[in-house]
């Protein structure tokens, strides 16, 4: 069939069961936003290309499905580079295509032109430049293909104006079925069961070890293994930490759940892996956060480390079992191994680690002090009532900074795909959007976007797309009139010298701000106005909804790892030293 | 390499050979626009630097082989080794060691010798088996492939003469037959 390479890529994303596009139209990607208009695929029509990123890799996070973003060249392209970069370091299969001046004009500076290959080639998985039409729907298939296997990622397609506009010969193509047959990836070839002696040698360690930790990162959730993690656990009766990329995938509410490790991590899940003598890293990345000074983390731990990328293994700490495979697969393996080995029978007794740890949550629970009368509101406290007042699935996408923390602290996940943040790059912003396209994937589920004033001041302008395309996120605005998590070091390591983190309580005025753009907005101000703004918002899903908490700015985040510090310096709530 | 480069302190070679900081990677990757920069990047993002690089299409033109050496401690190298190896583009990839592989390294360079000396080059250029590639009044243009070592003692030897300009390609490597 005869087409033009716009058609062919519409039809290619079709074909990959793209159902819908977060992006924005421009210049050089305009014949393709044409066959748009005749295709199934939903359109999400964005106020920022972040915002479309954004939205992708939430919309990815919580299906299991690549987020597809359709951007323009030059500005669109750039303004895209810190999505496609988040999503890099968090391991988000994104699809992102850009617009591209007109092959010819490459090179030439041209208007709205920009090297968008080589400025994100070192925040993607793989990038493509199609030079020829008839290349689409191979080059699109190897895209997703690339995206979703193996560590995920994303990938970007730069397609030149002339191969997907009609007007220009150069688009001519003929379609053919974009099949696994036609890949040309020679050099990819994704991991997937681990080595069964490696295997074996891991079960060994596991029935030799007293102090085992379970060591759950976000490659449980990108493997989709939390129904092994949890069959492994509970056969070997082994306590579990969940990283930030992690929450979720691990019930909270189970009794062998430790909650969150690492620089603002629990006591217990700190303290527990400092203290562990077999670390079982499954899908984790020893990252700075979790580990604290590096010389001074678990130092009495061998390691277990199970990772699908073989450059994680031995990056940072040097396992003595390294395995590289997909932990839905090693992991079952794994459970299968230690069955044959005898079970639960064959663990040595664990009764006095099991019994430290229980000591160490009695003494040590996350703790804070409810606000007196007249003082701003307590975040925690906020977000224990959000908790209560929320369906056990809700979705709660969150940005950056102090309310991230408590958030992910405060939260009880005990669903995978709950909790969708952005870890490693760090990204302000990212709730607003990222709850757009958790909401679009998932629009039967209540999604909660937590944020903190700073944060929202960044991507705002996606309400305006959630009310015109009609998707009911809901807003938790934490207003503490600070860059809170700058504004804490700045206490603790700064003498009290604050520099630049002061924002304001009053400017902008975020209830008229979000009404402006189509939203319900409250402002809560006292604690018993929390329970009654939260459930009214429950109530409203025929738009967005802002609920303001103007929140106390001196409220700082614990337990805390000092940066640079060793774990085992973990500095606790006021109340508990 | 420049002509004043080529006046500049050598003895690379010698750390390749001894030392063991140099590393020799040899890739076989697909033969097409952007790879090198994709390769070259995982090292400029260090600030590791590339010593020496060759780049041609392998027997099969779909792939092509890049041989670099570069100058990083044996345990930075593995983490490199292992990100080059995610590399879609890139097919395969392996460290040789100086004692498992055969080195190659070509060089064309240019000496004067309007001081009367040619007879004395003519001897040099026999006792390194090299060859005169142009010659007039008062240069000489000779090219030698050989070890990356025998390369420096044959530059070196050329110093006395005064090398004009004098280009080397990068070495390239494969393993030794038996290893």
């Amino acid at each position: 069939m005869d087409m033009n390479g716009g058609q062919a890529l519409v039809k290619a994303l079709e074909c990959e069961g793209t159902e819908v596009v977060f992006g924005l139209p421009g210049g050089a990607i305009l014949p393709v936003y044409d066959p748009i208009i005749e295709s199934p695929i939903r359109h999400i029509l964005v106020r920022h290309e972040q915002g479309a990123g954004h939205m992708a890799e939430g919309y990815a996070h919580a299906t299991g499905r690549p987020g597809v973003v359709m951007i323009t060249s030059g500005p669109g392209a750039t303004n895209g580079v810190t999505p496609l970069c988040d999503a890099y370091m968090d391991s988000i299969p994104l699809v992102c295509i850009t617009g591209q001046v007109p092959y010819a004009a490459i090179g030439t500076d041209a208007f709205q032109e920009c090297d968008t290959t080589g400025i994100t080639l070192s925040v993607t998985k793989h990038n493509f430049l199609v030079t020829d039409a008839q290349d689409i729907p191979r080059i699109v298939h190897e895209a997703f293909h690339i995206a979703t296997t193996g560590r995920p990622g994303p990938v970007l397609v730069d397609i030149p104006k002339d191969i997907v506009d009609p007007r220009n010969p150069r688009s001519a193509m003929t379609w053919y079925e974009p099949t696994d047959d036609i890949m040309e990836l020679p050099g990819y070839r994704p991991a997937t069961a681990g080595d069964p002696e490696l295997i074996r040698a891991a079960a060994e360690l596991i029935c030799a070890a007293e102090r085992p930790v379970l060591y759950a990162g976000g490659g449980i959730l990108k493997a989709r293994a939390a129904a092994e993690l949890l069959a492994l656990a509970e056969l070997i009766d082994v306590p579990v930490v969940t990283t930030l990329m992690a929450r979720g995938c691990f019930p909270d509410s189970h009794e062998l759940c430790l909650g969150m490790p690492g620089m603002h991590g629990n006591y217990t899940a700190v303290t527990a892996m400092q203290s562990s003598d077999l670390l079982i890293a499954l899908g984790a990345r020893f990252d700075d956060r979790v580990t604290g000074r590096l010389d001074g983390f678990a130092p009495d731990a061998k390691v277990v480390h199970v990772d699908i990328d073989a450059a994680e293994l031995g990056k940072v700490r040097n396992p003595d079992v390294a395995i590289r495979g997909d932990c839905k697969l090693v992991i079952a393996e794994l459970v299968e191994s230690l069955r044959a080995c005898g079970g639960l029978e064959a663990q040595p007794d664990r009764r006095a680690w099991r019994s430290q740890i229980s000591g160490w949550q009695e003494r040590y629970p996350l703790v804070y002090e409810q606000s007196e009368p007249g003082e701003l509101l307590k975040p925690q406290y906020v977000l224990e009532v959000l908790r209560d007042s929320t369906p056990d699935d809700t979705i709660v996408t969150s940005g950056v900074g102090q309310h991230q923390m408590w958030a992910s602290q405060y939260w009880r996940f005990d669903h995978p795909y709950t909790w969708i943040n952005s870890g490693g790059l760090g990204t302000m912003g990212f709730s607003v959007p990222a709850a757009i396209g958790a909401k679009v994937g998932m629009p039967d589920r209540m999604v909660w976007a937590v944020d903190g004033d700073g944060c929202f001041q960044m991507t705002a302008q996606e309400l305006v797309t959630a009310s015109m395309e009609r998707i009911p996120i809901k807003v938790a605005l934490f207003n503490n009139a600070y860059l809170g998590m700058v504004r804490q070091w700045q206490e603790m390591f700064y003498e009290e010298r604050y520099s630049e983190v002061y924002l304001s309580y009053e400017i902008p005025d975020y209830v008229k701000w979000a009404e402006a753009m189509g939203c319900v907005a409250l402002r809560v101000e006292s604690p018993e106005e929390v329970a009654p703004a939260i459930n009214k918002a429950n109530e409203i899903d025929d738009r967005p909804v802002v609920l303001e908490f103007r929140s106390s700015a001196e409220e700082n985040v614990y337990p805390m790892v000092p940066a640079g510090q060793s774990n085992s310096d973990i500095v606790v709530d006021p109340s508990q030293r | 390499m420049t002509a004043a480069d080529a006046d500049a302190p050598t003895g690379k070679a010698t750390a390749i050979d001894h030392g063991h900081r140099f590393h020799t990677i040899v890739t076989t990757v697909e033969n097409k626009p952007g790879v090198l920069a994709r390769v070259a990047g995982l090292f400029a993002r260090r600030g590791f630097n590339i010593e020496s690089l060759a780049v041609a299409p392998t027997a099969d033109e779909r792939f092509s082989r890049i041989t670099f050496t570069v100058d990083v401690a044996s345990s930075s190298l593995e983490q490199v080794v292992k990100q080059l190896d995610k590399l879609i583009n890139v097919v395969e990839i392996s460290e040789l060691s100086p004692d498992e592989s055969v080195e190659r390294e070509l060089m064309l360079v240019t000496v004067d010798v309007a001081g009367g000396r040619r007879h004395d080059l003519l001897e040099l250029v026999d006792d390194f088996r090299a060859y005169v590639l142009d010659a007039n009044q008062s240069q000489m243009m000779l090219s030698l492939a050989a070890r990356p070592g025998r390369l420096d003692e044959f530059e070196e030897r050329l110093r006395a003469f005064g090398i004009v300009q004098l280009q080397r390609t990068g070495r390239v490597a494969l393993p030794s037959l038996d290893s």
